[in-house]
């Protein structure tokens, strides 16, 4: 456990040194929710309608941008092959990581997610139900991204064909999750949908670190 | 006991599996061919004209056998894929890569009749229903399969990258199937199921199970072609490939 924590604390120690990325990562989501209402216009009653799409969309993307630079920088410098040979599995070093990313990438859209979800003129409760939402499914994004940041890890084109592998395994998430926040805006109760965005990161938590772990001992073979 | 499993297990390599593969595909061929013919009879001509769907519902006889083989082959190639990576076998792999194009094939298939049997009955090419967005996600399951296997040059790695990859998108296959129940909308719900008797004509139904068997025998004759590639690709520095006639033949 302490070892974990020793990781998270890293990870996070040197994400702050390179404050760029996360801020990086940060703002295109907010561009990127800011462009939509630009396409598409200012009607309120239409946009109030596709908000929480667009959010959840715009998160899912935001965190992709992390996920290359999950594992290739301890890839590229040796840490990796030291966490894959130290007394302490693999697996919990990897689930450290995973933690470290949502932090830095997953848990700022979440915080910011209600700012964004003003400008679409969503109400109190939807706000409440998407800070909600986004608090279940981000760690599921980077639970799920990191199998993929895995499998390509030093593959040719790895950034694109991430995006090729992760993107198809968001559909639940962002369906369930952008689901709830509609749900709460037509009047309906979110509860059974955000009840199976928690049973899949219950899931996730479960298996991913697992098989993010088998796809790094493939790629350090 | 120890004989039978000594049997088995002669055929996960690839020199004693290539053989037998040859001697099987001429066969698989022929089941194609005679099931696509009586499947095809029975479809357009001795099948009924259906009351509400006119003749535009025919299209199921190319439509349903192709999406039970793109979640089929998906299970197929997730299985070959465990295999391999539980009791690294080289076969496997091979086995798993040879599945994938066949699938994604299917796949497309399934959605392209889909469009077609669609337009005339629901006035529409592509509506977003759990179905029809669940198999376009299995597609796209497929395609990224097949570009990690391409993108990754150490044929072994490439297996047991691929072989993660594909054992994770498997839990999409059960979302396909259950898709119906948990999102109702457009889309009629499943009219075959083991639950409750099949709300089709008889001869609709055994067209297209017959139909399915053609799929079925053509893309085993396909992806044991597809394998017996693979593995002369693989193995060519191996003494075995190059004292085959065939390759002798090819270098002379």
């Amino acid at each position: 456990m302490k070892a974990v924590i020793a990781i998270i604390r890293r990870d996070l120690l040197l994400a702050m040194r390179r404050k760029s990325e996360v801020l990086t990562a940060l703002f295109f989501f907010i561009i990127v929710t800011s462009l939509f209402p630009l396409g598409i216009g200012p009607e309120p009653a239409l946009l109030k309608k596709i908000a929480p799409g667009i959010l959840w969309v715009a998160a899912l993307l935001a965190t992709m941008l992390g996920l290359s630079r999950l594992f290739a920088p301890d890839h590229a410098d040796g840490t990796l092959e030291q966490m894959a040979l130290s007394p302490t599995p693999l697996g919990l070093l990897i689930a450290g990581k995973i933690t470290a990313h949502w932090l830095t990438t997953g848990l700022p859209l979440v915080l910011l997610a209600p700012v964004l979800g003003i400008q679409f003129d969503l109400d109190t409760e939807a706000l409440g139900i998407l800070v909600l939402a986004l608090l279940l499914g981000t760690p599921l994004l980077s639970l799920i991204g990191a199998i993929g940041a895995a499998l390509t890890l030093g593959v040719r084109g790895g950034g694109v064909l991430l995006s090729l592998l992760v993107l198809p395994l968001y559909v639940p998430t962002l369906i369930f999750g952008a689901g709830a926040v509609e749900m709460v805006v037509s009047g309906l109760s979110a509860a059974g949908h955000l009840s199976l965005l928690a049973a899949l990161l219950a899931v996730a938590v479960f298996f991913a670190p697992w098989a993010t772990t088998a796809a790094l001992r493939i790629a350090l073979e | 006991m120890s004989n039978r499993l000594i049997n088995w297990f002669k055929f996960a390599s690839p020199q004693s599996f290539y053989p037998l593969a040859g001697k099987m595909i001429p066969w698989f061929w022929a089941l194609a061919a005679i099931f696509l013919i009586v499947g095809l009879y029975i479809s357009f001509f001795v099948a009924p004209t259906d009351a509400t769907q006119g003749e535009g519902y025919r299209v199921i006889f190319v439509h349903v056998p192709a999406a039970w083989m793109s979640m089929f082959l998906y299970c197929v190639m997730a299985g070959w894929a465990g295999i391999g990576l539980a009791l690294n076998t080289r076969l496997s792999g091979m086995m798993a890569q040879a599945i994938a194009p066949t699938g994604a094939l299917m796949a497309f298939l399934s959605l392209w009749t889909g469009a077609f049997w669609g337009k005339p009955m629901w006035g529409a090419w592509w509506v977003w229903d759990a179905r029809l967005t669940s198999a376009l996600i299995l597609f796209f399951l497929y395609i990224g399969f097949i570009a990690l296997q391409a993108a990754i040059d150490d044929a072994r790695r490439a297996d047991k990258a691929g072989a993660i990859l594909a054992l994770v998108g498997v839990v999409n296959v059960p979302i396909i199937y259950f898709s119906v129940k948990w999102w109702n909308t457009l889309h009629q719900g499943a009219s075959v199921s083991i639950m409750k008797s099949p709300t089709m004509a008889t001869t609709m139904l055994w067209g297209m199970l017959i139909m399915a068997l053609a799929f079925w025998m053509y893309s085993i004759a396909v992806i044991l072609t597809r394998v017996r590639a693979i593995i002369l690709e693989r193995e060519a520095h191996t003494e075995w490939v190059k004292a085959l006639p065939e390759v002798r033949g090819e270098s002379r």
